[in-house]
């Protein structure tokens, strides 16, 4: 932000306090700024700002907005779906002809975001007062400092009331007075906004600030910012790591099923996924049809046909050829290789070769904004807790039902359980099943972070092995622990060295990790059975 | 020259005998055209809408009466997104089929996993994407931009008043040649322009990549230094999407770091919601907003074409910069066909230079004299709410090509026009 904005804003927050009354605005400005220069629009917004009533917020907040209209003869705004008259702020009727909105580029946007948040300041409701504050956080200046005291006196929002500080710090960081200065620098050392960094930045050079101690003091307060904000970055690795954990978990969990308890290795898992993807877009597109007001919640109604899809795919491949193959891998690998190849073509015949569409619904758009420099997006934080709950449902399957039970003991020793009157037979189907429905539930996730293409699945079938091999063939937890340690650790090495790069490393270290310990991480004690 | 004399009655022998089985004179009154573009895999996100393009243009051809009084005849194949695989359909086209040209490519990685068989079969390909330069053939034809066309206006527009100022830049994109070259030659600008490579951070993923947190946090971290930071991306194929929607979930807005991208267009933000991206950038040759009277033509064409073969989605049908140089490529190869009066290569490839056509763009093209490369106008555009582009800044008149960048060393001795081979 260029400085003689920030006067702007002073001047804007002076007129706030003074507010002159005034009607109709000046033709000449508002022609002014419909011009195609940018250095004419910027004046023209500075003018708005100091005019300062409600008719000049409506013409910023239209130009924002891209509702701003002109031709040769006349400058006309749409708000609230009626027509005004820019300059009188009469109501047009009828509405003229809709000709190009008056365009923008990103200079002209940032000043118009900055002179709209100063008019919000004052805005009666504290949630638009304190985002306000916030999109003003890094673009304060020393002319501000009267405006921003009066509306600071005025605050009594409790969350609003310390950014405003912060936001009064920032603008003391160029008071002439040392003393002010000094308090501001010290003042700004509890920031944990990455802007207040910068501006503390220009302070250690001795070109902006001739006092030794003041810029000490902003050495002292980076060095404090910089703790705190690497322990919020190491945060935010740890997040994304989970984040990572969560969906490789949730590929991986049906394998944990199909190859880690009943021994299948499973090469159209990926594709399994796949389906559940495609689950959610069918769901979308009927609900896009016939709930149009509903539309937000398709993805509520897609889990269970994802899971049912996905299982009734994975009964039948176990039905009609997995089942003549058991007990003999070389066979099954090829045998369901060939499923995923024909999985993949009979994708692309029915919703054709390109990625589809699956939009997030607005509940996990955005993000939540923990700190200033950490944001949490909510699609990934809903992903982590539906992992959870995978989880949570899997285990109580397994440990707590008649169908696990016996899922456990055909698994242990099926011999004895056929002898026992355990259906062998019937419980490999539902299994297999249930591995494949828990792996449609996976591709509905990644269907709100990734893209929905027929080959999707290919992406992700090395990684769910990765997990499952690397936890220990026959475990869950070790599938869970393994899922959550690769996802970190290849945050962290991205951090460091890079997408590529990272990926090649954890490679190498899986394959020293597994030649010392083939195992994987966690063995199942006993004797096992093969 | 005995042998070449008889390998052509070869040739012609088994044509007429082709022609005969296939079926009664009309057939050979056709001719072949190839369209080599993914339609499925990473790169199906802008190939197909391409391969369209070509289909519609040369149905439009063939309802003006064709070329010379012949139709044209598609000849399509799908190499899948995997490199080796174009070689092996552009061989197919070339040998095969005998196809009198072939529009395609995309990536960069495919272009140069083609051009072996274009040489060895003395084969014609139209290009028709924005590259890194760095090449110049003979049996190629560039209608997308070289870096002076595309990449280095944008930064310069990143560099001035109304682009912000940026002080430190973000070299992103997807792991192949094409990123790799364009951002070694950025690199080189941005030093003459005397930025630090301190100030230059530079990063890739591999295709189809879809985890772009640890990446925004990285920028986010890269752009709090107290210095106004730009982010370049060369991101290709569908990994774009994943990337715009982490970008808008993040919170990093336009008016703090903006993104400039250079593959991506209306069609790749067709699945995204841009509400958040508002203001971003693009640098390209055409924009879908741009009016004038060939766009509203070709626009309409497109959407009509677009409903009439039932695409997925087709009432928001887009066009975007690679469709409208796939469109510009084929009407001059008309052109230059109808000039030289015959469809072999080497004819074609003289008639060619000094071409015109008045394109979408609002600019009349030429195809330079020498170096196989249009004279393109520059714009840079910023994703408006609705996923069009509003043109803030544009050149006021094409500019010719520079395929051999100067920023890359030794390139002040290579010749502006294909050598002999």
């Amino acid at each position: 932000m260029n400085t003689w904005m920030r006067h702007l804003l002073a001047l804007l927050l002076g007129c706030l306090i003074i507010l002159p009354a005034q009607a109709a605005l000046d033709a000449k400005v508002v022609r002014q700024l419909v011009d195609d220069d940018s250095d004419q629009k910027l004046a023209a917004i500075a003018a708005l700002v100091q005019v300062g009533t409600p008719e000049a917020a409506r013409v910023l907040q239209a130009l924002s907005n891209d509702a701003l209209y002109a031709t040769d003869q006349r400058v006309w705004l749409k708000a609230d779906d009626k027509v005004y008259d820019a300059t009188t702020g009469a109501e047009i009727n009828p509405a003229p002809d809709d000709v190009d909105t008056v365009s923008i580029n990103n200079r002209v946007r940032g000043a118009l975001d900055s002179a709209l948040s100063g008019f919000k300041l004052t805005d009666p409701d504290p949630a638009a007062r304190l985002a306000a504050a916030q999109s003003l956080q890094g673009d304060v200046s020393a002319v501000m400092i009267p405006a921003l005291t009066a509306a600071l006196k005025k605050e009594t929002d409790s969350k609003v009331k310390p950014v405003l500080e912060q936001l009064l710090a920032q603008a003391n960081l160029k008071n002439p007075d040392v003393k002010a200065r000094l308090a501001a620098v010290e003042d700004l050392s509890h920031s944990n906004s990455p802007n207040a960094r910068g501006l503390l930045l220009t302070r250690l050079d001795p070109a902006n600030e001739p006092d030794a101690k003041v810029r000490a003091a902003a050495q002292s307060s980076i060095a404090a910012i910089d703790s705190r904000l690497a322990w919020i970055s190491a945060l935010a690795n740890v997040f994304s790591g989970l984040s990572l954990g969560s969906i490789l978990l949730l590929a991986a969990l049906g394998l944990a099923i199909t190859y880690g308890v009943m021994g299948v290795i499973n090469m159209a898992h990926g594709e399994l996924l796949m389906v559940g993807a495609y689950s959610a877009y069918v769901v979308q597109g009927v609900f896009r049809a016939h709930f149009p007001g509903a539309q937000d919640w398709y993805l509520v109604a897609a889990v269970p046909v994802a899971f049912c899809a996905a299982a009734a795919v994975g009964m039948l491949m176990e039905r009609t050829v997995i089942r003549w193959l058991y007990g003999r891998p070389l066979e099954t690998l090829l045998a369901t290789w060939g499923i995923s190849l024909v999985l993949i073509q009979a994708a692309r015949a029915l919703f054709g070769a390109q990625n589809v569409e699956v939009s997030n619904p607005s509940w996990m758009s955005g993000g939540i904004e923990l700190l200033p420099s950490l944001t949490l997006p909510w699609n990934r934080v809903i992903i982590i807790g539906f992992a959870l709950s995978v989880l949570a449902l899997m285990w109580a399957i397994m440990q707590k039902t008649r169908l696990g039970l016996f899922v456990r003991a055909v698994t242990q020793n099926r011999a004895m359980a056929g002898c026992v009157g355990v259906p062998t037979r019937r419980i490999d189907t539902l299994a297999f099943g249930l591995g494949a429905g828990i792996a449609g539930l996976g591709g509905l996730a990644l269907s709100q972070i990734a893209n929905v293409g027929p080959d999707m699945g290919q992406g992700y079938i090395v990684d769910s092995f990765l997990v499952v091999v690397l936890g220990g063939v026959g475990q869950l937890a070790g599938a869970v622990w393994a899922a959550l340690g690769l996802g970190i650790v290849t945050k962290l090495l991205e951090g460091w060295a890079g997408a590529v790069i990272a990926k090649i490393i954890v490679l190498a270290i899986i394959i020293v990790f597994i030649q010392r310990r083939p195992q994987g991480l966690f063995a199942l004690k006993g004797r096992v059975v093969d | 020259m005995n042998r070449r004399t008889a390998l052509k009655l070869v040739t012609v022998c088994t044509l007429a005998a082709a022609s005969g089985l296939s079926g009664g004179a009309f057939a050979a009154d056709t001719i072949k055209v190839g369209i080599l573009h993914s339609l499925s895999g990473t790169m199906a996100i802008s190939e197909s809408a391409l391969e369209q393009t070509a289909l519609m243009t040369i149905a439009e051809i063939n309802a003006q009466g064709g070329v010379m009084g012949k139709q044209l005849e598609p000849v399509v194949v799908d190499p899948a997104s995997n490199w080796p695989l174009f070689a092996e359909k552009a061989r197919q086209l070339l040998s095969k089929d005998k196809v009198a040209v072939v529009f395609g490519c995309w990536t960069s990685v495919s272009r140069k996993s083609v051009l072996p068989v274009f040489r060895e079969l003395n084969g014609l390909l139209f290009y028709p994407v924005q590259y890194e330069g760095e090449e110049l053939e003979k049996n190629v034809f560039y209608t997308g931009a070289a870096p002076n066309q595309q990449a280095i206006p944008a930064v310069d527009y990143l560099l001035s008043k109304d682009g912000g100022e940026a002080k430190r830049f973000v070299l992103l994109g997807t792991d192949y040649v094409y990123p790799r070259t364009t951002n070694k030659i950025l690199r080189a600008y941005l030093h003459s322009k005397g930025i630090q490579d301190a100030d230059i951070m530079e990063e890739y993923t591999p295709f189809g990549y879809s985890d772009y947190q640890t990446i925004i946090a990285k920028i986010k971290d890269f752009s709090a230094q107290g210095k106004k930071t730009a982010v370049v991306s060369t991101i290709n194929g569908d990994s774009n999407v994943p990337f715009y929607k982490e970008l808008g979930n993040a919170g990093l807005k336009a008016t703090d770091v903006p993104v400039v991208a250079f593959s991506v267009g209306e069609e790749e933000l067709r699945g995204v919601d841009t509400k958040p991206l508002v203001g971003e950038l693009a640098a390209w040759n055409y924009f879908m907003s741009v009016k004038n009277p060939e766009n509203t033509k070709f626009t309409k064409m497109y959407r009509d074409w677009a409903k009439k073969q039932k695409l997925p989605n087709a009432d928001t049908a887009v066009t975007n910069d690679p469709m409208e140089a796939t469109y510009v490529g084929i009407h001059m190869w008309k052109q230059a066909v109808e000039k030289a009066h015959s469809t072999d290569v080497d004819k074609v490839i003289a008639a060619m230079g000094g071409q015109t056509f008045k394109a979408p763009s609002g600019f009349t093209l030429e195809m330079d004299p020498k170096n196989h490369h249009l004279h393109k106008p520059v714009m840079i555009g910023e994703v408006k709410a609705n996923g069009q582009f509003n043109v803030v800044w544009k050149t006021k008149e094409p500019v010719k090509a520079q395929p051999w960048s100067p920023f890359i060393a030794g390139n002040d001795k290579k010749k502006d026009e294909p050598e002999a081979n």
